[in-house]
């Protein structure tokens, strides 16, 4: 009867650790953090691109509106594939975009920008990648969108038209 | 008395050699710690990728700033999630993967002692 | 082409031998006495097909035929020659392949050997294990056919991954795969030795045998694994308690506990039933660690093909087999009722007992380590991580005990022991504590806990190493094995303890200077090697007592695929390793410069090796008797 009862229930432990593992088989195993939202924006102080003035980050987003932050760098090719999204937001003045320049060298930033345009208001240069780890980022391009001082949404790898769009009702 | 004079002599021969604990080796115990997230499976430590890299420096900036392990640990948490830390706090998503391996320990010990051993 | 199509059909004819060997073993089982000569011939000839379909992947690797899909995906034509055919098993539809060669080796070889063996036992375990070849065998040419054909035939490979080129790597696969499939002959004769209740001490010592082969080559097959990562992986480290590298130490637990009860059950018709499920747990470990490597299910340094189908066919391969195992072990096995099954707690059988409950846990940390972070995802969607610490926290006050039984346990005789003339065992204890306070004493981390693990250990060390000179001590192999256990875990705590190390970023011509040391970054040089660019750069060091080492670290720009890895330089001597390694940093001119001095390194290898000697001096021995 003892034999028995502990057959079933060894029985019933392996078919439970079957399901885990079948379920298991569906989930990817690469971990990408959760899409924290509605965090404030992180503080530190920060050298600007342009001037090497040191400010606070929450200065910068510091208006009652809506910022993008777009993390990117000019050795990244992403990057260089949704630039002219970035260009027509600036160039409409649908949003204010900051940029955080990630470990990159100043000359080839500023010929990327000569190139292509520059959309940024201000430039965080972030030489050694530690303020995209403050922001949460792991990886260039990440934008984040900002509202009075609150992350609301995080976008990782290249803007597209559809997350553009997606921006533009956003703000509205 | 051969044994106890060459361990002796590894002893003194180490002693001089050893670098003293401090903010370095502090740094180094974080990182093993932290996973990497672009070479998922590898600790920060180990990894030379660009996030690996910049958390590196981040970590020694912040021990220089006065922060403790457990802050620093606590913001990274924050930031990235649990999975990045290898140490897993005890919390109510890992009360059995801490205490299972107990648990199996004492109820093997029970069956070995009352069965094999004590057994009249 | 050639290779491909004659391969493909060896598979399948391999395959139909299986049929045909269950068919006439079915058939034998009812009739006859003595084992029919056809079932001998017939196992050969599936393994020589076997052979066949093998040599023609490492032949299209060979001439890299790149109409083969598993070749166009992991070789290049620009590769040496040693690679190309390592690159058969370092995917996996060649590994796979290996798998099921060494599979077909293994029964043939079984049948061999086992002459003596009863007939029915010897054809109920090939039934066994040809419904594991079987399974095998569907996986193979369902799932992962290693001979899919490719039109119109590309021009060049894809290259495989540079840091699977790398000797140690290239044989570690092999090595590994012997262990693992040996474990499947311990899985199939226990099985059948319980249908047939047959599970006696003739048994025992016939199956010590594949124990002891298994082992060896497990404990090897982790070892060059170990090496590998110590130079190709990471910074310095050896054992990451990845999950890869759990699963394989998973089974070698097992084993190893099955090893000491064999040993129990040998002398003493007892402990029968714990033998039987360890004999199943070894090879059911194995398997799932061959499902949680293949399926990608885990999340890993080591990098693996992912395809949940092939994950799904070994997990219901797997559970089938699990099941089949416990239907057999509930429905076929009788205790023996006769036998005592108390012991005296002053006996061999106690410590092996206590030894095995040990190793149990060990075993349980691990495999919950490994597995909880699935399953919690599964449950509860939340991700964690189970990395050493937790390891590290659960298994080293257990280690404490573990060692002071290992070393006391050879010492205790069978049934009944007392501890007369045991003087030396408190003295040598008393020894060992002084020596490990004076050598952790300089440490400000964690004295109390430090000595007792040191001492512990070198307790063992101490006891072990006695033997060797006092008596005339019958036992050698078991005295080796133990005496390289202690030197291992004395050799990783030293290391742990004594290894520092210098990071910093240098350009070339620069000097980094610390109180003793001092690195001299000399000059940087470039080459162009057959499948990759070489950076070599010149360090000179200056250690402390005016000793220079010059040591040269790699980085290496593949073309094929395109990636750049580092090689570490690594100057051995018997104290300590000496390790640089370099790397590129974005967008900067100076490189990242990492310098270690790592003490009894070579210990620890030469530790495991003595330990796998100490079995395989045990298996010489077996031979010599007989």
């Amino acid at each position: 009867m003892k034999n028995k009862l502990s057959s079933i229930l060894i029985t019933f432990a392996f078919v439970f650790v079957f399901v885990l593992f079948y379920k298991g088989l569906k989930n990817t195993n690469i971990y990408t953090p959760e899409k924290k939202i509605n965090n404030v924006v992180p503080l530190f102080t920060v050298d600007l691109f342009s001037t090497g003035k040191k400010v606070n980050s929450i200065e910068l987003f510091s208006a009652e509106k809506f910022y993008l932050l777009n993390i990117w760098s000019s050795w990244c090719v992403p990057c260089r594939q949704e630039h002219p999204l970035l260009m027509y937001l600036s160039k409409n003045k649908i949003v204010e975009i900051i940029g955080l320049n990630y470990k990159d060298k100043k000359i080839n930033a500023q010929s990327f920008l000569d190139e292509l345009g520059n959309p940024y208001k201000n430039i965080i240069f972030d030489k050694e990648g530690i303020y995209a780890i403050e922001w949460g980022a792991y990886g260039v391009p990440e934008t984040y969108l900002i509202h009075n001082g609150v992350i609301i949404k995080k976008y990782i790898g290249p803007l597209n038209e559809e997350l553009i769009k997606e921006i533009k009702s956003l703000i509205k | 008395m051969k044994l106890l004079k060459l361990f002796f002599i590894i002893f003194i021969i180490f002693s001089l050699n050893h670098l003293k604990a401090n903010n370095e080796n502090i740094k180094n115990d974080i990182t093993k710690n932290l996973r990497c997230l672009t070479c998922q499976g590898q600790s920060v430590y180990d990894s030379d990728s660009e996030f690996a890299n910049s958390i590196k420096i981040l970590v020694k900036k912040k021990l220089n700033e006065g922060l403790s392990k457990k802050q620093i640990y606590k913001f990274f948490k924050d930031k990235y999630g649990e999975w990045i830390l290898y140490e897993t706090e005890l919390n109510k998503n890992t009360y059995i993967l801490w205490l299972l391996p107990i648990l199996i320990f004492l109820i093997g010990g029970a069956i070995v002692f009352k069965n094999f051993i004590f057994k009249k | 082409m050639i290779y491909s199509v004659i391969g493909y059909y060896s598979l399948i004819l391999g395959l139909c031998f299986s049929l045909i060997l269950i068919f006439f073993s079915v058939r034998n089982f009812n009739n006859s006495k003595l084992l029919d000569p056809k079932i001998l011939s017939f196992t050969f000839l599936q393994f020589f097909f076997v052979v066949i379909s093998f040599l023609s992947l490492v032949l299209s690797f060979v001439f890299s035929d790149f109409s083969n899909e598993t070749v166009f995906n992991n070789s290049h034509t620009t590769k040496p020659l040693f690679y190309k055919i390592a690159g058969t098993w370092g995917n996996h539809e060649g590994s796979l392949l290996l798998w099921l060669f060494v599979l077909t080796l293994f029964i043939f070889i079984f049948l061999l050997r086992s002459k003596s063996q009863p007939t029915k036992y010897k054809i109920l375990t090939l039934v066994f294990q040809q419904i594991i070849i079987i399974g095998f065998f569907i996986f193979l040419i369902k799932t992962s056919n290693p001979f899919n054909f490719l039109f119109p035939t590309p021009e060049e490979g894809l290259g495989l991954n540079p840091i699977l080129q790398d000797p140690a790597l290239a044989i570690h696969p092999p090595i590994l795969y012997l262990g693992y499939v040996g474990s499947s002959i311990i899985f199939s004769s226990a099985l059948s030795a319980t249908s047939l209740n047959l599970i006696t001490k003739t048994w025992a010592s016939h199956i010590k045998k594949w124990v002891l082969i298994s082992w060896i080559f497990l404990t090897l097959g982790i070892l060059l694994g170990s090496i590998w990562a110590y130079y190709e992986l990471g910074w310095g480290g050896f054992w990451f308690w990845d999950p890869v590298e759990n699963v394989s130490l998973m089974p070698w637990l097992a084993l190893t506990t099955l090893l000491h009860c064999i040993l129990v059950l040998e002398k003493k018709l007892i402990l029968t039933s714990w033998v039987i499920i360890l004999s199943i747990a070894t090879f059911t470990l194995s398997m799932c660690g061959t499902f949680l490597v293949r399926s990608g299910i885990l999340n890993s340094v080591h990098t693996f093909a992912n395809d949940p189908e092939r994950g799904l066919f070994i997990l219901i391969f797997l559970f089938s087999l699990i099941f089949l195992s416990l239907f057999i072990f509930f429905f076929f096995y009788k205790a023996n009722k006769d036998t005592p099954t108390s012991f005296f707690w002053l006996s061999k059988e106690a410590a092996i007992i206590i030894n095995n409950w040990f190793m149990m846990y060990f075993l349980s940390v691990v495999l919950i380590g490994t597995v909880y972070p699935i399953f919690l995802d599964v449950l509860s969607s939340q991700k964690i991580s189970v990395g050493p610490p937790f390891y590290h926290k659960l298994i080293i006050p257990i280690i404490i005990p573990f060692l002071l039984m290992m070393a006391i346990g050879p010492k205790l005789k069978w049934i009944k022991s007392n501890l007369e003339d045991k003087i030396y065992l408190f003295i040598l204890l008393v020894i060992s504590t002084l020596l490990s306070f004076l050598i952790v004493k300089n440490f400000d981390t964690n004295l109390l806990v430090n000595t007792i693990l040191v001492s512990s250990a070198l307790y063992l060390f101490l006891i072990t190493l006695r033997d060797f000179f006092i008596k005339k001590y019958n036992n050698i192999s078991q005295n080796i094995a133990h005496f390289g256990f202690s030197l291992l875990i004395l050799s990783i705590l030293l290391n742990n303890f004594f290894s520092t190390e210098i990071i910093t970023n240098l350009k070339v011509g620069e000097t980094f200077e610390t109180e003793n040391t001092k690195i001299i970054f000399e000059d940087i040089s470039q080459k162009k090697e057959k499948n990759y660019q070489l950076i070599t750069g010149k360090f000179i060091i200056q250690n402390p007592g005016g000793k220079i080492d010059n040591l040269s670290p790699e980085l290496r720009i593949y073309n094929q695929p395109n990636i750049v890895t580092s090689e570490a330089d690594i100057k051995t001597t018997i104290i300590a390793d000496k390790f640089i390694v370099i790397n590129l940093v974005q967008n900067q001119e100076y490189f990242n410069v990492r310098y270690q001095v790592k003490p009894f390194m070579i210990w620890i290898w030469l530790s495991v090796l003595l330990i796998s000697f100490g079995g395989l001096t045990s298996l010489i021995k077996k031979k010599h008797e007989k």
